[in-house]
């Protein structure tokens, strides 16, 4: 399948963020926005919900402490008890330490690998880049002109207000949303 | 910069910036071929980082008898570097984690460069305790894993098995950390680069990141998450690192104030550190721009705070000592500001406590020279606070008998100078290899005239 996109270029972000706002009050479809830092409020402005992530960050850190807490129980009380200087076998505040730092390490891991993971960046893979500079300071707006109220002069016409740089068409192919 | 905000705050970066001017002057340093004085330096380093290895070689082969240790001081030099190390470290995670907790902006001019500085500042800490051991080649025995020895397991109650778990994770979420950080920054290399296999190996550890909004919001709650998750991780570290003396019951160890006594000595010496090398690096590479007197300001403020709490923290152990009753107590603090290691203990309160305090004086946290000499006697002093809490607390024990002198052998002191040597040689190699400032965060946080609100636009759209 292929999809028919206006692409236009900002050189500043306040521009882009004026353009996704006009773009979006005409009932238009974002397909993506591509910009060389994190721009504030970019998310708000496109409707971009929360991100699940921080839920893959408390489900690893939970699993790391728990798993630790019991490791650390089964290990100094089940399978070979000892005794450190008369300490119950099994002394909970003892167990906390390492418990949170395995939390912690697999919080951490576990939520950049699913970074990773949702946005299919591993190695090797050829960026999917909107334009040669916007790793560097151009502000790419990509739109769906497969949207029954798209009209290309009006479109244009909007840009222009917010300073676009350059607009042209081009044709993506490909399943994925971009 | 008519900008509202310029009036509020003075300006992140100096000089008129455009994004594209951010990029190659951050860029630029790594780009051209090294000066010589970055191959003078290089070469002290690596110099110094192969006497290490010679010595931490000789000594792994003949035994830790090569040490002047002796059965009453039984921890010298080897743990007085790791805590040194471990100290460093922290200022690394402090700028990148609790100051974006804080929406310090300012942190972006040293944030990656001190990340940098905790991952080679661990590494270094790390070497010690594994030569520590003794059978170095054992050191695996460390980890939980099912053995042929029962299976035996660690024992989890061991404070310096929590320092195993705390110190590695500490080591393995920094490198991430940075690495998470450094991917967008990585990926704009590579769309400057021609192609070639510099791009080819820039675009490998970019993961094809290609600056998508959807990309960047989840990013940033990812870098959010870590910075929540770094945090708590910096504070425990040298916490349990603290454990390992204050679980003790040696008279000078065996403290409650210990952890937060420790802490606020590691987060001082680690900016002392972070503020010597980048008042070097900002010179040497030309970010003068970037890395302000304004920035090395703020971190000399920083740095008063840490400084004052840890002197408060030499008052109050005097204080408990007295105030307890316990002779044994009475004795090691006495000992250690009168007896034959006072000349330790005085350097440490002159270089920690007395001298940072010409600190608030504008004039001083303003004078880069000063500023220097300040932050490298901190860091003389936060060594010899190691070493005396160390040494002090142990040369003179429970039985007079038995009371002996410490003096580092040579082989001890050429370990401590190849710890330099690795921490600078990586720390150059790293100037060379990746930019040493957060490119795509900067962008983000200074008012750049590419980030300005066009004024034409905002002024049609009010009238």
């Amino acid at each position: 399948m292929t999809y028919r996109l206006l692409r236009a270029t900002f050189a500043h972000e306040d521009d882009l963020i004026g353009a996704i706002r006009a773009v979006r009050t005409q009932g238009l479809h974002i397909v993506d926005a591509f910009t060389p830092y994190a721009v504030h409020g970019i998310d708000r402005e496109m409707g971009l919900k929360p991100s699940r992530l921080t839920w893959v960050c408390f489900i690893c850190g939970m699993t790391g402490a728990l798993g630790m807490l019991w490791f650390e129980h089964w290990t100094a009380s089940v399978a070979w008890p000892i005794d450190v200087g008369g300490k119950p076998w099994n002394s909970l505040p003892s167990d906390v330490p390492v418990a949170f730092e395995s939390a912690v390490l697999l919080a951490g891991l576990g939520s950049v690998f699913a970074l990773f993971a949702v946005c299919r960046l591993f190695p090797g893979k050829e960026p999917n880049l909107a334009g040669p500079k916007t790793t560097d300071d151009q502000f790419v707006l990509l739109i769906d002109e497969a949207d029954a109220a798209f009209d290309f002069s009006n479109v244009n016409q909007l840009l222009r207000q917010f300073n676009v740089v350059e607009t042209e068409e081009c044709v993506v192919e490909g399943g994925n949303d971009r | 910069m008519s900008d509202s905000t310029a009036s509020l705050r003075p300006a992140l970066i100096t000089g008129e910036k455009s994004l594209a001017d951010v990029t190659n002057d951050i860029c630029a340093p790594m780009e051209r071929k090294p000066t010589g004085l970055w191959w003078v330096a290089f070469s002290i380093s690596a110099t110094a980082l192969l006497v290490g290895i010679a010595a931490v070689w000789y000594q792994i082969a003949t035994g830790i008898g090569t040490w002047g240790l002796n059965k009453t001081v039984g921890w010298g030099f080897d743990i007085t570097n790791f805590v040194f190390w471990v100290g460093i470290g922290h200022a690394g995670t402090l700028i990148s984690a609790v100051l974006f907790l804080f929406r310090q902006k300012w942190r972006t001019a040293v944030n990656r460069s001190a990340e940098a500085m905790t991952l080679f500042a661990v590494m270094c800490a790390g070497i010690f305790p594994l030569i520590h051991m003794g059978r170095t080649w054992l050191a695996y025995w460390m980890v939980p894993y099912p053995n042929t020895r029962g299976s035996l397991w660690l024992n989890f109650k061991s404070p310096l098995l929590w320092d195993v778990f705390a110190i590695s994770t500490y080591l393995i979420i920094s490198a991430v950390f940075w690495y998470v950080g450094l991917v967008p920054d990585l990926a704009t290399i590579r769309d400057r680069t021609r192609p070639g296999p510099r791009k080819r190996i820039f675009s490998i550890l970019s993961l094809g990141w290609d600056g998508s909004a959807r990309t960047w919001h989840r990013y940033e709650t990812v870098y959010m998450l870590l910075a929540g998750l770094a945090t708590p991780l910096v504070f425990s570290v040298h916490t349990i690192v603290s454990m390992d003396f204050a679980t003790s019951v040696i008279p000078g160890w065996h403290t409650t104030i210990f952890p937060p006594y420790f802490v606020a000595g590691a987060i001082f010496s680690g900016l002392a550190m972070v503020l010597t090398l980048m008042i070097i690096a900002r010179k040497v590479m030309n970010l003068e721009d970037y890395v302000t007197p304004k920035h090395i300001e703020r971190m000399c403020q920083l740095m008063l705070s840490m400084g004052c709490i840890v002197g408060f923290a030499y008052g109050t152990e005097f204080f408990m000592a007295a105030y307890s009753g316990n002779p044994y107590e009475q004795f090691v603090f006495k000992n250690r500001a009168l007896g034959p290691f006072s000349w330790a203990y005085w350097t440490m309160v002159c270089c920690n406590v007395v001298i940072p305090q010409l600190l608030w004086f504008r004039r001083v946290r303003t004078s880069l020279a000063a500023v220097f000499v300040i932050a490298i006697l901190v860091n003389v002093g936060m060594w010899f606070e190691r070493f005396v809490i160390i040494v002090t607390s142990l040369h003179r024990d429970f039985l007079p008998s038995s009371w002996a002198h410490y003096v580092p052998s040579l082989i001890e002191i050429a370990t401590f100078v190849g710890s330099f040597g690795l921490f600078f040689t990586c720390f150059l190699v790293f100037c060379r290899i990746a930019p040493a400032i957060a490119i795509a965060e900067v962008k983000g946080a200074a008012d750049l005239k590419g980030r300005k609100i066009s004024q034409t636009v905002s002024e049609e759209q009010a009238a």
